[in-house]
C-alpha cells in the first residue's frame, strides 16, 4: 500500500504537515515535527531511490486520471536521485537548525518559520517528482514563494532587499517559464512530459517552438543563478538565516539544474539541442560563470558571500558538463550535483557554526577563530579541499569526470578552465583560512566551540565528502543510469 | 604478521602517533616520548618491509576503488622501499632532534607542531608505497596541505607571505599541469597502474610525448625543477626541523622519487629513448643545476643558501631520470638517499647554530667554529658528502650519474656535473673553514656561546656518521637502486 502511494507521499506529507505546524505554539515543538517529517521522507527517498536503481519507472497517475490527460507522476533514477539529495540535506539540516534558528529568528516567529520551510521542502521535492510540466511550474511556485519568505526573515534589514530583490528576479524567472510551456502547450495540446518528447520533434521547425525553447531557458536559467542570471544569488545567500542558506544552497539550485536537465534532454531531446545551439550557449554561459563568479569570490569581505559567488561558479561546472551534450559530460553534471550539495552544505554550516557564535560572517571579524573553534575550523578546511578538488575528497571526482569529457572532445582550452577555476578556489578558500588560523584576533576575547548539535551536522556531511570520494559506487552508479534516462545522448 | 598488514601500520601508525601526539599536548615530557615511540616503531616496520621484500616476499594492497579501473592501492617496490627507508629511519633522528631545538628556540603551539610533522611522515609513507599513480597523486597532495601549517607556523607576516607561496606554487602547478598530465595519460592509456616498461608506450605519439613528459615534469612541483622552485626557499621560514627533515628529505624527495616512478612505470625508459620525450627537458634540470649553485653563492642566509643547495642536488636527480639509462636511474635512486642523510646534517647544524649561537647569517659565523666544534665539524662532512668527495657517500652517486651522463652519450651533461661540484666546494666549504680559522667581523672571540642541546648533536653525529658509513657500506640503498635500475 505504502510502496504503491510512495511518491505521493513525499509530496502529500510535508503539505499536510506544514498548516499544521503553523498552528502548533512557538517552541521546540513546530521544530520536532519539521525533524519528524524530514527524516520520513527522507526514508521513503531512499526506498523509491531503491525501487529505480535497476532502471525501472515509477508512474502514478494522480487521482486515477491516466496520462496524458490526468497529472502523472513519473520516477525514474535521475529525478529519485535529486529526491534523494532534497530530502537527505533536509534531513541534516533540521538538527543543525535547532539552536541555529532559535538564535537568529524572533520566537514568535518559529512556528511560521517552520511552517514555511516544510513547503519549500514540499515545493522542491514536488518539482523533481512530477512527470507534468504544468505541474511543475506550480510547485516551483510553492518552492519559490516559500523562498522569498524564508530569506526575507534573516537578521539583518537588509534580508528585506535581498528577499525583495529574488522575489523580483525570481517571478520574471516564472513568469518565463509559463509563457514557455503555454507556447508549446499550444502547439503540441499536451503537458505531460513523456507526451511532449514524443510530439514536439514533429513541430520541431516551428518558430513557436524555438520561442519556447529560449523562454524556458532563460526561466529556469534565472532560479538555477545561471551566470548572468545569477545576480539575486549572493545577497539571498548572504542575508538568510544560517540554516536557510545551507539547506538553499545545498538544493534548490540544483533541482533548478535537474529542471533544467529534464526540459532540455527528456522534454526536447538531444535531436533538438543539436540542431540549435544549445549546447554552445551552456558552454559559454558555464565558463563565463566559472571565470568570473570565482574572480568575484576573491574578492568578496564576508565569507558567506565567498561561498556563494562560489556557488554560481560550481552551477558554471554544472553547465560545462551540460555543454559537451556527451554521456561523459553529463555524468560528470549529475555527479556534481550531489558533491556540490555536500561541499557547500558542509562549508555555509561551518560558517554558520561561526556566525552562531559571534553573529558576523564578516571576513575581518573572523581572526584568529580557528583556534577557539578548531572542530569547525578542521570541517571549513576539509570542506575546502574538496571545493578545490583535492583527491581523496567528492571534489575530486567531480574535476575527474569532467576532465575527462573535456579531454573526450579534445577542448584543451575548457580543461584549462575546469583547472584554473580550481586554482582560483584555493585562493578564496584559502583566505579564509589563513584569516581564520594565522591572524590574530583583534579583541582578546575567548570563543567556545560551537554546539554539538550544530557541529554533529557538519561533521557528518565532510565525513560523505570523504567517503564520497573514495567510495563512488553509488554517485557514478546513480549518475550513469541518469545519463541513460536523459537518453539518446552521444556516446 | 603479514605483509599486507605491516603496510597499513606503516600508514596509519604515524597517523595514530599524531592523534596521541593531540591528545597528550599538556604533558610535553609523554607527547615527545609518543613521537619517539612511533618514530622508533615506524622505522622498525619499514626495517621489516625491507627485509621482506629482499625475501621476494609480494608486498601488496587494494583499498579502494574510487574510480571505475583506478584503485588507491599500495605495492611495494625497490625504488618506494628506498624512500621509504630514508623518510622513515630519519623520521627518528629528526625527532630526537627537533626536541632539543624546539625547547631550546622556546617555540609555540609545538603539540601542532609534532602532530602535523606524524601527518606529514604517514602522507610520504603512502607516496613511497603507492601502486598506482591515482594514489601517489592523492597522497602527494595531502603532504602538501598537512606540511603548510609547519611552513606557517610562526604566524608571522613573513612566515604567513612564505606559505602562501609554498602552498600556491605547489597546489598551482599539481593542479594546473600534473592532475591534466595524469588524466591525459589516463584517457590515453585506459589504466594508471605502475608496469614495467611504461603503460603510454603504444598509446601515444612519440611526438607528443616530450610535452606529457612536460606536463609531468613540470606538474610535479615537489621536485623544483626551475622555474618552479620558488617554494622551497619560501618554505625556510619554517622551524628548522621542519626544513630538515621535510624540505630536505620527505617533501622534495616526494617529488623526485614520483618523477623516477613515472619514468620508469609510467613512460618506460625505453619510450623515453625512443621518442626523444627528454631531449630538450634535460636541458631544464641541467639549468636547475647550475642556476641554483649560482644564486646559493649569492646568499647570506644559511638556511636560504642551503635551500638552493638542495633545488640544485634536486635536479641531479632529475637529470639521472630524464638520461634514461640504467647508471643514470641508478644514480638518481641512490642520490635520494645520499642526498637526504647529507642535506639533513647541514640543515641539523644551521639549526644549531641558531639555537646556540642566534646567528642566521654566514658572514656573522667567522670564528664560530672554535666555540661550536662538533657543529661545524658535522657541517664540514655533510658539505663533503654534498660535494661528492670520497670517502663518504655522497660520492656513490654522482660516481653513477656520471657514469648515466657517459653511457648516454651527452658530455655536456656530464661538464654540467662536474662544474656543479665546484660550484658546492665554492659555496659549502667556506662556511667551515671561516667558522673555524676565521675571525668575527667585530673581532669578538666567542667565548659564552656553547654547543647546542645534546640531542641536537646527537642527531648531528648520527647523520654525519652515516654519511660516511654509506661510503663503506651503501648496501641496502645501493642494493635497492640497482633493483631499481634493473642492473644486475
Amino acid at each position: 500500500m505504502i510502496e504503491t502511494h510512495l511518491s505521493l507521499l513525499l509530496v502529500v506529507i510535508p503539505l499536510l504537515a506544514a498548516p499544521v505546524t503553523a498552528i502548533l505554539p512557538n517552541g521546540r515543538l513546530p521544530w520536532l515535527l519539521t525533524l519528524l517529517v524530514s527524516w520520513l521522507c527522507f526514508a521513503l527517498a531512499i526506498w523509491q531511490f531503491m525501487m529505480v536503481m535497476d532502471g525501472s519507472v515509477i508512474s502514478y497517475e494522480l487521482g486515477g486520471w491516466a496520462p496524458p490527460w490526468g497529472i502523472e507522476y513519473r520516477i525514474d533514477t535521475v529525478n529519485a536521485f535529486v529526491a534523494l539529495i532534497v530530502a537527505g540535506m533536509a534531513a541534516i539540516t533540521l538538527p543543525y537548525a535547532m539552536l541555529s534558528v532559535e538564535k537568529e529568528i524572533p520566537r514568535d516567529k518559529l512556528s511560521l518559520f517552520y511552517a514555511t520551510f516544510l513547503l519549500c521542502i514540499d515545493g522542491l521535492l514536488g518539482i523533481t517528482l512530477t512527470g507534468d510540466i504544468f505541474n511543475l511550474f506550480v510547485f516551483l511556485e510553492i518552492s519559490s514563494l516559500s523562498t522569498y519568505t524564508l530569506i526575507s526573515m534573516g537578521q539583518k534589514r537588509r534580508a528585506l532587499t535581498a528577499a525583495y530583490q529574488y522575489l523580483i528576479m525570481g517571478t520574471i524567472g516564472a513568469t518565463f517559464l509559463l509563457i514557455g510551456i503555454g507556447l508549446i502547450y499550444a502547439e503540441t495540446g499536451t503537458l505531460n512530459m513523456m507526451d511532449l518528447s514524443a510530439r514536439l520533434p514533429a513541430v520541431f521547425g516551428h518558430r513557436t517552438v524555438h520561442t519556447a525553447f529560449a523562454f524556458i531557458v532563460v526561466g529556469v536559467g534565472l532560479k538555477l543563478a545561471m551566470f548572468p542570471l545569477h545576480l539575486w544569488l549572493p545577497n539571498a545567500y548572504t542575508y538568510a538565516p544560517s540554516a536557510v542558506t545551507v539547506f538553499l544552497a545545498a538544493t534548490a539550485t540544483k533541482v533548478a539544474i535537474y529542471v533544467m536537465l529534464r526540459l532540455v534532454f527528456t522534454v526536447f531531446t538531444i535531436e533538438f539541442v543539436y540542431v540549435t545551439p544549445t549546447d554552445s550557449m551552456f558552454m559559454l554561459l558555464g565558463v563565463l560563470g566559472v571565470i568570473v563568479a570565482s574572480v568575484y569570490a576573491i574578492y568578496q569581505q564576508d565569507a558567506k558571500r565567498v561561498l556563494a559567488y562560489s556557488s554560481v561558479a560550481q552551477v558554471g561546472y554544472i553547465l560545462m558538463g551540460m555543454g559537451f551534450a556527451s554521456a561523459m559530460g553529463l555524468t560528470a553534471s549529475v555527479i556534481h550535483m550531489f558533491n556540490h550539495a555536500l561541499m557547500k552544505g558542509a562549508l555555509f554550516m561551518a560558517v554558520g557554526a561561526m556566525v552562531y557564535r559571534i553573529g558576523s560572517s564578516q571576513i575581518s571579524q573572523l581572526k584568529g577563530l580557528g583556534r577557539q573553534m578548531p572542530w569547525t575550523f578542521a570541517a571549513l578546511v576539509i570542506a575546502g579541499l574538496s571545493l578545490i578538488g583535492v583527491p581523496g575528497t567528492a571534489g575530486f571526482i567531480s574535476k575527474w569526470y569532467l576532465v575527462l569529457a573535456a579531454i573526450e572532445q579534445q577542448a584543451w582550452f575548457i580543461a584549462i578552465v575546469i583547472l584554473g577555476g580550481s586554482l582560483m578556489a584555493v585562493i578564496y578558500i584559502w583566505k579564509l583560512v589563513e584569516t581564520l588560523f594565522f591572524q590574530t584576533a583583534t579583541e582578546d576575547i575567548s570563543i567556545k566551540e560551537a554546539p554539538l548539535s550544530l557541529l554533529v551536522p557538519t561533521w557528518i556531511l565532510v565525513i560523505a565528502n570523504i567517503y564520497f570520494g573514495i567510495n563512488t559506487e553509488l554517485t557514478v552508479n546513480a549518475a550513469e543510469a541518469a545519463v541513460n534516462i536523459l537518453e539518446n545522448v552521444r556516446q | 604478521m603479514s605483509g599486507q598488514l605491516l603496510i597499513i601500520l606503516a600508514l596509519l601508525l604515524p597517523l595514530v602517533g599524531a592523534v596521541g601526539i593531540t591528545l597528550c599536548g599538556r604533558w610535553p615530557n609523554l607527547r615527545e616520548s609518543i613521537t619517539l615511540v612511533t618514530a622508533a616503531a615506524l622505522g622498525l616496520i619499514v626495517i621489516n618491509l625491507y627485509l621482506r621484500l629482499q625475501q621476494g616476499a609480494d608486498l601488496s594492497l587494494q583499498v579502494a576503488e574510487p574510480l571505475p579501473g583506478i584503485p588507491i592501492q599500495f605495492t611495494i617496490e625497490p625504488l618506494g622501499m628506498l624512500f621509504a627507508l630514508v623518510a622513515g629511519l630519519l623520521w627518528f633522528v629528526t625527532s630526537i632532534y627537533a626536541i632539543g631545538y624546539m625547547r631550546g628556540h622556546n617555540e609555540k603551539n609545538q603539540t601542532r607542531f609534532y602532530a602535523m610533522f606524524a601527518v606529514a611522515i604517514a602522507c610520504a609513507m603512502g607516496t613511497a608505497f603507492a601502486g598506482n599513480l591515482f594514489t601517489l597523486f592523492l597522497f602527494y597532495e595531502i603532504l602538501t596541505v598537512s606540511t603548510y601549517p609547519l611552513v606557517a607556523h610562526a604566524g608571522t607576516e613573513e612566515a604567513k607571505r612564505g606559505a602562501r607561496t609554498y602552498l600556491g606554487i605547489l597546489l598551482g602547478t599539481s593542479i594546473g599541469l600534473q592532475l591534466p598530465a595524469i588524466i591525459i595519460t589516463y584517457s590515453i592509456a585506459g589504466t594508471l597502474d605502475f608496469r614495467e616498461g611504461g603503460i603510454v608506450s603504444g598509446h601515444l605519439d612519440p611526438a607528443w610525448a616530450g610535452l606529457l613528459y612536460a606536463l609531468f615534469i613540470f606538474g610535479i612541483g615537489k621536485a623544483a625543477v626551475m622555474p618552479f622552485h620558488r617554494w622551497l626557499p619560501a618554505a625556510m621560514v619554517a622551524p628548522t626541523p621542519v626544513s630538515a627533515l621535510l624540505h630536505a628529505v620527505a617533501v622534495v624527495k616526494a617529488g623526485v622519487f614520483s618523477i623516477l616512478k613515472i619514468t620508469l612505470f609510467i613512460f618506460g625508459t625505453d619510450f623515453i629513448t625512443e621518442s626523444g620525450a627528454s631531449d630538450w627537458l634535460i636541458w631544464f634540470a641541467g639549468g636547475t643545476i647550475l642556476l641554483a649553485s649560482l644564486v646559493a653563492m649569492t646568499k647570506d642566509n644559511l638556511k636560504a643558501r642551503l635551500a638552493y643547495s638542495t633545488v640544485s642536488q634536486l635536479s641531479y636527480i632529475v637529470l639521472g631520470a630524464m638520461l634514461a639509462t640504467q647508471m643514470g636511474i641508478l644514480g638518481g635512486s641512490l642520490h635520494i638517499a645520499m642526498h637526504a642523510f647529507a642535506k639533513i646534517t647541514l640543515f641539523f647544524a644551521a639549526g644549531a647554530i641558531l639555537v646556540a649561537a642566534h646567528k642566521t647569517e654566514i658572514s656573522d659565523m667567522g670564528g664560530l667554529g672554535r666555540a661550536m666544534p662538533i657543529t661545524f665539524g658535522a657541517f664540514f662532512i655533510g658539505s663533503l658528502s654534498i660535494i661528492g668527495l670520497p670517502p663518504f657517500g655522497g660520492m656513490w652517486s654522482k660516481w653513477y650519474l656520471v657514469l648515466g651522463t657517459i653511457e648516454a652519450g651527452q658530455l655536456a651533461l656530464l661538464a654540467v656535473l662536474l662544474i656543479s661540484s665546484l660550484l658546492n666546494i665554492a659555496y659549502l666549504l667556506p662556511i667551515p673553514v671561516r667558522a673555524f680559522f676565521g675571525k668575527a667581523a667585530d673581532g669578538t672571540v666567542y667565548t659564552e656561546i656553547k654547543e647546542a642541546p645534546p640531542s641536537c648533536l646527537l642527531a648531528m653525529i648520527v647523520t654525519s656518521l652515516a654519511c660516511l658509513v654509506l661510503f663503506f657500506y651503501p648496501g641496502a640503498f645501493y642494493e635497492l637502486a640497482s633493483m631499481a635500475a634493473g642492473v644486475e
